[in-house]
Parts: C-alpha cells; sequence; structure tokens
C-alpha cells in the first residue's frame, strides 16, 4: 500500500545534502531530518501497526485452511480465492458495492452542489434552512436506518404509507396503494436512505468551495454581460473542481463501507449485501470460515486499491500544484 | 436606455431570487422531515405510533422515553462516550504533530505520506477485522472499550491529519521562526504558538473524529460485544419482533443521536470549513 516512488517532484524543502559534501555537513543535514521526521513518527507507527499489520494477517490467513471450529491452520493454496470468485453470493457483493457507491456518490455530489448554490445566497432564514439540511449528517446511521426502514418504509407503520392512504382518505377515494417500498426496490431504499444522510456532507463541502469563489472577477464577467448559466459553467464549476474531486473521494470512502444501511433495512437480502456485510457474515455466522472470508477481504482491498489509484491521483495533482 | 435594463433585471432577479430561497426552503423541509417524524413518532404513545394513516395529532406522551430509559441506556452511553472523546483526543494528540511534520517543516516526500495516510481509509476496515478481532480475544481486550478507543483512533487519524496539515500550512510562517529565535523548542512552540492559532481546526478535526466514533456499528459490534456496549449496537438490540415498540424506537434514535447533533448544530461554521480539509485551497 505504500506509494513512495509515485511522486518524485515530492521532495521539498528538506535539506538534503549535496552528493560530495563533507562528512560533518552531510550528518548535519541528517540529524536535521529525523528531527523533521520526529514528530510524524509516533501517527505513522500507529497507522502501519492498527492498519497495515492487520492486513497482512489477513492475506496470510487467506491461504489458510482455517475456520472458526478446525483449528486446521494448513496451507491452502488458492482454494479460498477460487471459492470465493466462484461464490454468487461473493460476485453479487462486489456488483452491489460498485452500484451503491456510485448511485450514493452521483446523486448526493449533484444534490449537494445545487442545495449548496440554493444556499449560497443571502435569504432570509438561510441560517435555520442551513442548520436543517445539516441535520441528516447528524443522525447515527444505525438510528437512521431503524427509521428508515420501520418508520418512513414499512407497509403498515411507514410515513409513506401512512401519507398515501391520508391523502386517499381526503379526496373519499377507497383502498389506497400500500406498496412494500424495501421488498419491491430494495436497493433503492438503501440508495434513498444513504443519500440522506450524504448530501448534506457534500453540501457542506461545496458551501466551503462557494466561499472561496473569487467574486470580483465573477462580479467583472455579469459586467460584461455573461449570463447566469455561463457564469456556472465557465467559472463557478471549474472553480469547484477540486471541492467535487474531493467531497466524491471522501464520500466514496465512507460509502464503500457502510454497513450499517444493509445491515438493518434489508438484512442483505434480494442481492443487497455489500462487501463489508458479505465479509461479516462470513466471518461470524455460520461456519466461521475465516480463510474464505479472509480471501475476500484481499480481493476487496485489491479491487478498492486499483479504484483508489485512480481518485488518488486527482488528490495527488491538487498536492503537487501546491507545492 | 441601460438604465431601464439594469431594472427589469434586478426586478427579474428579485423574482428569481424568491423562487430559489422557496425552493431552498422546501428541500430543506424534505430532507429534515424523516428526522421531524422520528422526533413525533418518540413522543407519541406506542398504540398512536404506528397508525395508518398517521395520527400526527395524537396526544403527546413521554412513554417512548420511559420505555427506553427502562433499558438500561447509560451503561452503552457511557461506553460511545468514552471510546468517542478518548480516541478524538488519541487522535489530536498524534494528529498535531504528524500535520506539524508534514507542513510547516515538511519531511522529504510529505506528498507522499500524505498519500499513504489516506490510502489506509481506502482499505476497508472490514479486510483487518478477523486479525483485529482475535488480537483482541488472545489479549482479553475482546468486550472491553479500550480495543475501540485504540481501533477508533486508527480509523479516524489520518482524516485528522489531512485537515490539521491544510489548517497549520495556511499558518504565517514568520511568527514560528521569530519564535525559534527566541529559543522556542518544539513543544514551547506547540502549546503557545500553533495551538491557539489552529483551534478552528483542532475544533472542527475534533468534531469530525467524535461524529465517525459516536456513529461506528461494525467494530463496536465485532470488538465491543455486550460488555462494551456502544450506543449503536445498544439500538440494534431495540429490534426484536419487527418495529413493534415504534415510539421507543424513536426515541431510542432520538437520544442516541442527540449528543451529535448538538455538537453539529453548534459548531455548523467549523464543520463547513473542516469538511473543505482545506486541502483545495
Amino acid at each position: 500500500m505504500t506509494t513512495a516512488s509515485l511522486d518524485p517532484s515530492g521532495a521539498v524543502a528538506a535539506p538534503t545534502a549535496p552528493p560530495g559534501a563533507d562528512p560533518e555537513t552531510k550528518r548535519r543535514a541528517r540529524r536535521e531530518g529525523w528531527k523533521r521526521r520526529l514528530p510524524l513518527m509516533p501517527a505513522f507507527i500507529f497507522v502501519v501497526i492498527m492498519t497495515q499489520l492487520p492486513f497482512l494477517a489477513t492475506i496470510f490467513i487467506s491461504f489458510s485452511n482455517w475456520t472458526a471450529f478446525s483449528g486446521n491452520k494448513g496451507f491452502a493454496g488458492l482454494d479460498n480465492f477460487k471459492t470465493v470468485f466462484q461464490d454468487s453470493d461473493a460476485r453479487s457483493a462486489v456488483i452491489t458495492t460498485i452500484e451503491l457507491t456510485v448511485l450514493v456518490v452521483l446523486i448526493s455530489l449533484v444534490f449537494g452542489i445545487g442545495i449548496a448554490l440554493l444556499l449560497d445566497r443571502t435569504f432570509r432564514g438561510r441560517g435555520i434552512v442551513r442548520t436543517m439540511m445539516i441535520a441528516p449528517f447528524l443522525i447515527v446511521p444505525e438510528a437512521a436506518a431503524l427509521v428508515w426502514k420501520h418508520a418512513l418504509f414499512n407497509v403498515q407503520s411507514g410515513l409513506f404509507n401512512g401519507l398515501i392512504t391520508q391523502f386517499y382518505n381526503w379526496f373519499g377515494l377507497k383502498n389506497p396503494p400500500q406498496p412494500d417500498w424495501i421488498t419491491s426496490h430494495p436497493l433503492g431504499t438503501i440508495v434513498t436512505a444513504l443519500v440522506w444522510q450524504w448530501t448534506p456532507f457534500m453540501m457542506l463541502i461545496m458551501l466551503a468551495g462557494l466561499q472561496g469563489r473569487p467574486m470580483d472577477i465573477i462580479e467583472a464577467a455579469q459586467v460584461d454581460g455573461a449570463n447566469t448559466w455561463q457564469i456556472f459553467t465557465k467559472m463557478t464549476l471549474p472553480h469547484m473542481r477540486r471541492y467535487i474531486e474531493l467531497a466524491g473521494l471522501l464520500g466514496a470512502i465512507y460509502i464503500v463501507q457502510n454497513f450499517e444501511y444493509v445491515y438493518t433495512i434489508t438484512s442483505g437480502g434480494q442481492n443487497t449485501a455489500n462487501l463489508p456485510y458479505y465479509i461479516q457474515q462470513t466471518f461470524f455466522a455460520g461456519t466461521g470460515e475465516y480463510g474464505v472470508a479472509s480471501a475476500a477481504g484481499v480481493v476487496v482491498v485489491i479491487g478498492t486499491i486499483i479504484i483508489a489509484t485512480f481518485a488518488l491521483r486527482t488528490v495527488l495533482s491538487v498536492l503537487k500544484e501546491e507545492s | 436606455m441601460a438604465a431601464a435594463v439594469v431594472n427589469r433585471s434586478a426586478g427579474q432577479n428579485k423574482r428569481a431570487g424568491g423562487l430559489l430561497s422557496a425552493a431552498a426552503w422546501v428541500i430543506a423541509v424534505l430532507f429534515i422531515i424523516p428526522i421531524l417524524w422520528m422526533v413525533l413518532t418518540a413522543f407519541h404513545q406506542e398504540n398512536d405510533a404506528a397508525k395508518n394513516p398517521p395520527a400526527f395529532f395524537a396526544p403527546l406522551s413521554t412513554s417512548g422515553f420511559s420505555d427506553f430509559w427502562a433499558a438500561k441506556p447509560i451503561p452503552p452511553m457511557l461506553n460511545s462516550l468514552t471510546a468517542s472523546l478518548v480516541s478524538t483526543l488519541f487522535v489530536l494528540c498524534l494528529a498535531l504533530p504528524a500535520a506539524y511534520a508534514l507542513s510547516i517543516k515538511p519531511v522529504r516526500k510529505w506528498t507522499d505520506v500524505m498519500f499513504f495516510f489516506l490510502s489506509t481509509k481506502f482499505m476497508p476496515i472490514v479486510a483487518g477485522l478477523l486479525p483485529l478481532y482475535l488480537v483482541a480475544k488472545n489479549t482479553g481486550l475482546l468486550g472491553n472499550v479500550w480495543s475501540l478507543v485504540l481501533i477508533y483512533t486508527s480509523m479516524n487519524l489520518p482524516i485528522a491529519v489531512w485537515m490539521l496539515r491544510s489548517f497549520l500550512a495556511e499558518m504565517p510562517i514568520e511568527i514560528l521562526e521569530a519564535s525559534q529565535v527566541d529559543g522556542a523548542g518544539f513543544f514551547t512552540q506547540m502549546y503557545k504558538i500553533v495551538i491557539p492559532l489552529v483551534m478552528p481546526g483542532l475544533a472542527s478535526a475534533a468534531l469530525i473524529c467524535f461524529i465517525f466514533s459516536w456513529n461506528e456499528l461494525l467494530l463496536a459490534n465485532t470488538l465491543g460485544g455486550n460488555t462494551a456496549q456502544t450506543a449503536p449496537v445498544f439500538l440494534t438490540g431495540f429490534v426484536t419482533s419487527q418495529g413493534l415498540f415504534l415510539a421507543k424506537v424513536c426515541a431510542a434514535a432520538v437520544a442516541i443521536s442527540l449528543p451529535v447533533l448538538a455538537a453539529g448544530f453548534a459548531a455548523q461554521d467549523k464543520l463547513v470549513q473542516g469538511l473543505s480539509l482545506g486541502a483545495v485551497k
């Protein structure tokens, strides 16, 4: 997971002794280098121990026959990986994870940009509107998942079907339709709830971006007769590009790992199990196939790294521009 | 002529502006409805909570909350508070020096280090779950809130480093140089200059870390078990028979979300500032 050679221009500011310098200068440069590195070390070492070592162990276990009950830890070769790729549940979990992440990130990004633009103007009650908009991000996901499942989408007790009945009653109509939202659109209900929770996050980043817009240039463009659409596409969007990329990246990181919504709303039924749910189930439910679950974990990480490398390139370019 | 054009467009702008403001209100109301409904249901009696059509004007009651209280929510809330606050404190103690080393006096290849930190967030935590579980089990840390503290620290540290680095990068370097000339060491510098100057950054990083730790379910479920049950895990235990006790579930959801809601509302501006991560400034 290291990227030591990705950015050769990363060497900034730190003094490096020129080749052929006398030993004293070299030693001083080295000492200075360590002095700079020292404050970084506790955090760096801690993260390596807590995130990289467990993953190394996961790789190791993925080649073993270990299950919760067998105690047999013999070498399994690539059998576990074969099992993962042949397991239709695992394949479906991969596809679900991609669908879920892409849909939620894209929809909440578009909503986030739109709402941020609406909130970037002065109007009465703007503070209240912003506070209302932020609220979904601050609800504990498990609490939100329970409320979406039982108090909103539920066939009998949910608000949505309740409102349909109410409208039918008002107009004296009989037999209001009572759709079973979760059964008929399992993935759709999860996406809806996730978009609801993550749009505020996107909006907050977009607001921060909009506040950093060079207003003088935009006003100059207005004076020169540019219309709202032109200003949006030619000036606002290019300025917002980095913020959009950043929001998409961070949103993807957290949405890929979402566990609560799948666990609570559908319990992974009807092809809605995503990878975190699938792996958790393989580990701790049934036979506890440690080897197979670890292989699935390794596959997840490889897949994520491939996607992440593309995404992180953009972030890296941001850092480069800065330095 | 020119004045007329300006006038007309000003009038149009006003009308358009009114529409846009109305749109903002409508969207905000749509987004808040699930939360309002959750709160209203929490204050209904059980037999009114699950009515179809909804019993909007049913008499209010606190029975949902007393049912929630009867389930003994204090231990899990305290576990959550410990795990979130202590891990947030650890994160700040580790992230601030790291951010210093990545911005004020950048180490060589600091972009690679930043990249590494972010890349650890890309490894779904679930991929390291089994080893973490086994280590915790064999060291007796399973069902112990301190194993959660450690893991939440590692979970939030990369994001905190990112946020704090960008705040430190905006600090005027001259102040630090001046203090160095005056003979201030690393810790004096931190304590006297850096921390006061990046207080808004620290606050927003702390808020984000607190929110993500308080909300976490998967690790808490796996490693906390029953003895170190956190609030979200406690909440999952409320659904025994398909939302039969909707008022109680909603009351619990409200109560458990309250600390984060309060902190988030109180520090909205810092949240906006912090989430931009300054990385793009």
